[in-house]
């Protein structure tokens, strides 16, 4: 155990966890890197490329080396940070990418093999033999490549989201997140405070400067005490605000159970979408490491990340309490780790300091303007080459800090691709001009890195948000703290032979840039692409600046000459899960019931899915063993007796008002102004380019009032375009529109013995064909004084009827109509037998009406009338339309026993069989009841010129070829006397 | 230079001093045969087979900021040609058939991959609608196989089969489809043209055309006038901003469409897949990313970002469909701007004005089109005349009403 | 998004069903011909910066607006009824 005294852990109680099976033990407040700290594990993953050793790296979010899969089976949940993962009771962990075990990896000869794996190498071989490379070198890449392994079962927990809205959201709960939200808090803000650590704090948990003279985290404390007791603050730990989206949206993301064993009956992580007025980004930043030849063995730290083990979970990376720890710094802030190591017992042996200039320490050495030029260790560090004074030489050494300076965290404020600008006193780039609107950086994202100058800055922050508000704030009492300004200085690497590590997770060096510049792939996103560089989980959050400053000393430009990165959502990795919210599996989809569903479930209805809708499919009845015997059943009862299907489902649109009816003109494509009061009309609507749109009936059910029924796959489209030309293209006609889909239920009773079922519950109304002719409607009551529409409209070609009454006696209406109709034989029937009964009438439907088909492909092109002024009329005139010769045509095998395939394309008998010669295809096709045999419907090239000619439906993809014979399009009683009987 | 396994090993062996810079950056010459505008795919294969196909020589691309920095490298990745109707199947057929020989063409390792492409329908209009695609890719040279759910379970075990709103009845499925590396798409092609005397000019925005009497004389950029006997623009998603430079509207909308790749992983998808109920599709990168997405976000957009909701709605769609994807995490989200026609298929035309050619209209589907394009509109350079297979794509297609609208959805961009 | 609906205030853009250019509110006269329907129909200035454009609140009191919006930013500068525009530009006609 390498525990140092104080530190924000429990000790009172012990957590045991395993690490690629081996038991150990942690506390409440330890992360899983610092538990593994704890236990002396340095080892504990592999590099992406060269499977090199790596151990923890960092101490959050950042992390680039210390990926495990966390979990196990269907919970295994590959590339967790172990930086980030709070430890609980029983947690699993195992390291990932290596072949054996961890420590002895088959596949780190990839390592020996590096020279040949330099960046951009994959572009330059693997060419030969052509189909070698899906049959061996990409399979061979795919299976090195990649990190964890994602299980195969279903992730079996559950995720939700959720809608927040405040006035101020604060990112970062650290120095200036919370003098933000305190201040914003106490002047009443709605505000919401998000941190993705599990506890308030920051950095100030991290470091040992205390705060009006008491340790950090006591005041940090205080402060969440009082915001908790503000009913206007909201505090959301474990979250990550991942993204800024448009108009103060944030993308968030709440770790609601990812630190218990498992949810429970809760939730895993809830994704939240939060609207904010203003937002204060106070999210810090990240240390910056210096390359050097082989500085990425296990032991070498961020030094801030060391000072945060130390200094919150009291641990020192060491293996041993007395194993020899040195820092190499390029600033100021290496000293403070120093310090703090020192105060902890730590043996350190000194800071290599590489500036001339360097402070003198405070009982320990320093080797100013030194450099650490190589290292020790396979699988961890053991010496460092120390260059001092001219003279290299190794040292003991088994755990180094590296503090390189720190980049501020300015993600989000780049994520409207406003570009960060780089200070150059600061040596960083901060947030530019053009960041999300209302977004204001604090802190030591802002480039205010000192204790204080965060706090104050939070506070001012907080200020502009409210100003910006109306809300008055008064500036809170600021606590004192330390103000040290660091001294970073442009040591960006040191120069040598060896490998030096800029991006650690993708083994990218600097050499590798190097050669990235000798190839002119010197644009910033060109290195990155070629090098892979910043590409990593970590998306090169400790290696991007560091990158840019190396590419700017080759080709000899200032760091913003050579470029800038910006940086996109998210800014950590985001469960694939949380983004879904929840809605999945069966929930995927709303499930919209139509008012006889329950019943339809009684008679053991299957049901279909119809975009949004379950519909009845058929009905089996005992006996049944195959579908086509219910539909034959179905279709048959149907053309001899009576059958009832719910048709709900299309579309209904009530329309009303003086102008209805010049309205109704001009979006039908066929006259419709001449429709009188009691009468239905078959419709065409086209788009404005000319194309038929949908088609169905509309209904003159009063001087003013008209019902239109559309299909069921664009009830919401027709309505829309209608919406739209009412009130943008004749905004001044009087007429008004709603959808009525929901609020009636209708039912098809169709067959010759529909009227005599019908007059049997229409309370005395007169349907005889004088009375109530084909295509009639009317207003009326049934069962006694349900109000009710009856049209006399068909979809199957028999005598039929629609009936429609409010939704909620639906289900009651065909219950009456069923026991009513029981002594003729009534039968329910579901969408196949609709389509069987269509497609022998030849009546178009969705295959055929799919958006590219004309009025005249379904021979209605005369229904365009010419004689007036209607959406799409003009369009429709255009040559390519005009001379487009396919026509709607029946077809029928010429042999009966065989199948018409939907489909499947026409050719003339004998042709050659290719794009050029395609002469049309099958769009509906079904086993006709009716006449004993296969049909079909198709378009077909002067189909309308055709009929007789045996011609050829090919289907290749299938291996089928089929004669068929063209036929009119109406298979049942073409001339329609059943319709009008 | 020439790339090949022994030179990759020559060079490991000595230190990696033997590699030259993979393109020249050339000043701009003052003028040129053949300017083409936007140094992306389409502009850099249009290049590329001007000199290597055509044989013409002093040619330029000019680029307005680093070669392929536009959606060449901001997609998905997929290639396939799996389209129904017959102004565009043979085409991207004529583009597969390129991309089955690119390496050994451009000699470079675009890492072409033919995985597999499956699209997967739930009900049986789908199917009928997909057996009509499959048949007219079989008529125009292609491959294509009609699975059942069986072999798709066969396929993809793991894809949810038992508790979804939409089963899954079967998929079409073309197996010479698949993926290929983006940027090593552009790559290969700037390299292969700049070895043939192309010059690549980057960071040379063209802010104008200079026209006299309807004939294009050249181009005003950020780094001067530039002559042209002829000018290519080829710039997908900017295409409206470039030629109203040359007073020209185009049948095109501007849309944002999101991509998302996930953190690295073990293989898990071994193709691409689509999914037909939802708005989402996805594939597996070679380094072991997911690389996902949906629809496009829906409202014009020239600002290569997108929106919460989307990425809400592409999840919803791969959580339905891969319930085992849920515990890997988006690592990365990025927006591409698309030229959305009002047809859903690209323009490779002549314009009114003399000398000026028009490639344009991608829609999101200019990956897979890329070779194919870049030879069409070469041709139509070089000769004046379309490609065989690129008859279709007039400028003129819509007022003359022969529109090739795959989904038929009309002049609503948003929705192709 | 955030859409300022000008009855209902600050809604969210997934309320609403985009169309496209709001010069789809100026139908050309049905005597205009063939051109000018196809320009209506087919083209667009699509322009980078300001656009007007419509949007039709389909999951609310599904009136259509005419908002204006920045396409290089996505700000929206104010959204109007559409049949208030369509009436001002026919009386304006």
């Amino acid at each position: 155990m390498t525990r140092v005294s104080g530190g924000l852990i429990d000790r009172s109680r012990s957590l045991t966890f395993t690490f690629n099976g081996q038991s150990y033990a942690g506390h409440p407040g330890d992360t899983l890197a610092s538990a593994l700290m704890a236990n002396g594990v340095r080892l504990v993953g592999r590099s992406f490329k060269y499977h090199r050793p790596r151990g923890i790296f960092s101490a959050g979010s950042e992390e680039p080396n210390a990926l495990v899969t966390l979990r196990s089976s269907a919970r295994a949940e590959p590339n967790t940070r172990a930086t980030v993962a709070e430890l609980y009771d029983g947690l699993e962990a195992s390291s990932q990418n290596h072949v054996g075990p961890l420590g002895f990896d088959l596949l780190a000869v990839n390592d020996l093999m590096a020279p040949f794996f330099a960046a951009g190498f994959y572009y330059k071989t693997f060419m030969w033999p052509r189909a070698f490379w899906e049959r061996l070198y990409e399979p061979m890449i795919r299976r090195a490549a990649g990190l964890g392994r994602l299980s195969d079962l279903p992730d079996p927990d559950a995720y939700d989201r959720g809608y927040l809205h405040c006035d101020v959201l604060i990112i970062g709960g650290g120095a200036a997140g919370l003098m933000a939200a305190l201040s914003a808090g106490r002047a009443g803000a709605r505000v919401i405070l998000a941190d993705e650590d599990f506890r308030l704090g920051g950095r100030l948990l991290a470091e040992s400067d205390p705060i009006d003279d008491a340790p950090a985290p006591q005041w940090v404390e205080r402060v969440e005490a009082e915001l908790r007791s503000l009913p206007n603050v909201r505090i959301l730990t474990r979250t990550t605000v991942f993204g800024a989206y448009d108009h103060g949206i944030y993308g968030a993301v709440e770790r609601v159970a990812d630190h218990l064993a498992t949810p429970g009956d809760g939730v895993r992580q809830t994704l939240w979408r939060i609207t904010a007025k203003r937002a204060v980004l106070a999210a810090g930043a990240t240390e910056r490491h210096v390359p050097f030849a082989d500085n990425d063995r296990p032991g070498i730290l961020l030094s801030g990340a060391m000072r945060a083990y130390a200094n919150r979970w009291s641990v020192a990376p060491v293996a041993k309490a007395d194993d020899p720890v040195a820092i190499f710094t390029t600033c100021d802030d290496g000293h403070r780790t120093a310090r703090d190591l020192l105060a902890k017992g730590v043996n350190l042996i000194g800071v290599v300091d590489a500036r001339a200039d360097a402070p003198a320490g405070k009982d320990y050495e320093v080797f100013a303007g030194g450099l650490v030029t190589g290292t020790r260790g396979r699988r961890g560090l053991t010496s460092i080459r120390l260059r001092h004074g001219g003279q290299d030489r190794w040292i003991d050494c088994t755990a180094l800090g590296v503090a390189g300076g720190w980049n501020p965290n300015v993600h989000l404020a780049s994520h409207h691709r406003g570009r960060p600008v780089w200070d150059d006193t600061r040596l960083a780039f901060l947030p530019g001009d053009g960041g999300p609107g209302g977004l204001i950086p604090a802190g030591a994202c802002a480039g205010k890195g000192s204790t204080a100058a965060a706090l104050a800055d939070g506070a001012a922050a907080a200020e502009t948000a409210l100003t910006a508000l109306g809300i008055t704030a008064r500036t809170p009492d600021m606590p004192r703290a330390e103000d040290h300004a660091d001294r970073p200085s442009a040591i960006w690497h040191v120069p040598g032979k060896g490998r030096a590590w800029v991006d650690f997770q993708n083994d990218v060096t600097v050499k590798d840039i190097q050669l990235s510049h000798k190839e002119n792939m010197r644009s910033v996103e060109h290195m990155k692409r070629w090098t892979t560089l910043g590409m990593a989980t970590d998306q090169g959050k400790t290696s991007n600046v560091t990158a840019l400053a190396v590419m700017a000393e080759m080709t000899e430009r200032s760091i913003p000459q050579t470029g800038t990165t910006i940086f996109r959502p998210p800014y950590t990795g985001v469960s694939l899960g949380v983004l879904g919210g929840g809605d999945t599996g069966a929930d995927f989809r709303p499930r919209r019931l139509t008012p006889t569903h329950h019943w339809a479930e009684t008679q053991g209805a299957v049901f279909v899915e119809v975009g949004p809708w379950m519909r009845a499919q058929y009905f089996p009845q005992p006996g049944e063993t195959h579908w086509r015997q219910s539909v034959d059943r179905e279709a048959l009862a149907v053309r001899a007796g009576v059958g009832l299907c719910d048709v709900t489902t299309l579309g209904k649109i009530d329309v009303q008002g003086a102008d209805a009816r010049d309205f109704l003109n001009r979006v039908y494509a066929n006259m419709m102004g001449t429709l009188q009061v009691g009468r239905t009309r078959y419709g065409l609507m086209l788009r404005e380019d000319g194309t038929l749109f949908d088609d169905g009936t509309c209904a003159r059910l009063a001087e003013d009032h008209y019902v239109v029924t559309t299909t069921t796959a664009n009830a919401g489209a027709v309505y829309r375009n209608m919406e739209f030309a009412r009130q943008c293209l004749w905004p001044d006609l009087d007429v008004q529109l709603i959808s009525t889909t929901d609020a009636w239920a209708q039912i098809a009773v169709a067959g010759p013995k529909s009227r005599q079922l019908l007059t049997r519950i229409t309370d005395g109304a007169d349907l005889s064909n004088a009375a109530f002719p084909f295509m009639a409607c009317a207003n009326l009551t049934v069962c006694g004084g349900l109000r009710a529409r009856l049209f006399r409209i068909s979809f199957s070609g028999e005598l039929a009827y629609e009936i429609a009454v409010p939704a909620r006696y639906g289900a009651a209406l065909m219950q009456r109509l069923m026991e009513e109709g029981a002594d003729l034989g009534v039968t329910p029937y579901g969408t196949e037998t609709l389509a069987v009964l269509r497609i022998e009438k030849g009546h178009a439907a969705g295959a055929e009406l799919n958006g590219q088909t004309t009025a005249q492909m379904l021979g209605l092109g005369r229904m365009v009338s010419a004689k007036k002024d209607s959406i799409g009329a003009v369009m429709s005139r255009r040559e390519g339309l005009a001379a487009d010769t396919r026509r709607l045509v029946g077809l029928v095998p010429v042999d009966p026993a065989q199948k018409v395939t939907a489909g499947a394309h026409l050719f003339t008998k004998g042709a050659v069989q290719n794009t050029v010669t395609d002469q049309g295809w099958i769009t509906s096709a079904c086993h006709s009841p009716h006449l004993g045999h296969a049909i079909g419907l198709g378009f077909l090239e002067h189909g309308d010129t055709r009929i007789g000619e045996i011609i050829t439906a090919a289907n290749p993809l299938e291996g089928q070829e089929v004669a068929l014979r063209v036929a009119s399009a109406h298979f049942v009683d073409p001339e329609g006397e059943r319709l009008r009987d | 230079m020439k790339f090949s396994g022994f030179k990759v090993i020559k060079e490991a062996l000595t230190g990696h001093k033997g590699w030259a810079p993979l393109w020249r950056d050339p000043d701009p010459q003052p003028a040129y045969d053949f300017v083409i505008v936007g140094g992306g795919g389409h502009g850099l294969a249009t290049a590329f087979h001007l000199a290597a196909t055509f044989g013409q020589a002093r040619i330029a691309v000019l680029e307005k900021g680093w070669l392929g920095s536009g959606n060449i490298g901001r997609n998905t990745t997929i290639i396939r040609s799996n389209y129904l109707l017959p102004g565009n199947q043979p085409f991207y057929e004529f583009s597969m058939k390129l991309w089955e020989s690119m390496e050994q063409d451009l000699n470079f390792n675009a890492m072409v991959s033919q995985r597999g492409i499956l699209n997967l329908f739930h009900s049986d209009g789908q199917r009928d609608a997909y057996r009509r695609r499959g048949n007219a890719m079989h008529l125009s040279g292609a491959d294509a196989e009609l699975l059942d759910q069986q072999a798709v379970r066969a396929m993809y075990p793991w894809l949810n089969f038992d508790n979804a709103r939409f089963p899954i009845k079967g998929g079409l499925l073309q197996r010479r489809a698949g993926t290929a590396r983006h940027d090593g798409v552009a790559w290969g092609y700037a390299r292969a043209a700049d070895q043939r005397g192309v010059d690549i000019i980057q960071n040379c925005e063209v802010t104008g055309f200079r026209i006299d009497q309807g004939r294009v004389l050249g181009v005003e950029t950020s780094r001067g006038f530039i002559g042209a006997g002829k000018v290519g623009v080829a710039v997908a998603g900017s295409s409206s901003r470039v030629m109203q430079m040359a007073g020209m509207r185009l049948p095109i909308e501007s849309h944002v469409l999101q991509a998302f790749v996930s953190e690295g992983l073990k293989p898990v998808i071994d193709g691409v897949i689509t999914f037909g109920a939802g708005h989402f599709y996805v594939s597996q990168s070679d380094k072991g990313g997911l690389v996902f997405g949906g629809d496009i976000d829906g409202y014009n957009s020239y600002a290569q970002r997108g929106n919460l909701p989307v990425v809400e709605d592409v999840l919803e769609g791969g959580m339905a469909l891969m319930p085992r994807i849920g515990r890997a995490r988006l690592l990365r989200s990025w927006g591409g701007v698309m030229d959305m026609s009002m047809d859903g298929s690209p323009i490779i035309d002549r314009t009114p004005v003399e000398g000026l050619y028009l490639n344009a209209g991608w829609c999101y589907g200019g990956f897979k089109a890329t070779p194919a394009s870049g030879y069409a509109f070469a041709h139509l350079l070089a000769t004046n005349t379309p490609h065989e297979t690129a008859t279709a794509y007039r400028l003129d297609r819509f007022a003359r009403g022969h529109v090739i609208d795959e989904k038929g959805v009309g002049a609503t961009p948003n929705l192709h | 998004m955030l859409i300022p609906h000008p009855l209902l205030g600050l809604r969210d853009a997934q309320e609403f069903t985009y169309l496209g250019d709001a010069a789809l509110i100026d139908r050309p006269d049905p005597e205009a011909g063939e051109a000018a329907f196809a320009s209506y129909v087919y083209d667009r200035d699509n322009p980078a910066g300001l656009h007007r454009e419509l949007w039709f609140h389909e999951q609310g009191d599904r009136s259509w607006l005419v908002v204006t919006r920045d396409t290089l930013t996505h700000e929206i500068l104010g959204a109007e009824l559409a049949r208030n525009v369509a009436r001002t530009r026919r009386a304006g006609a």
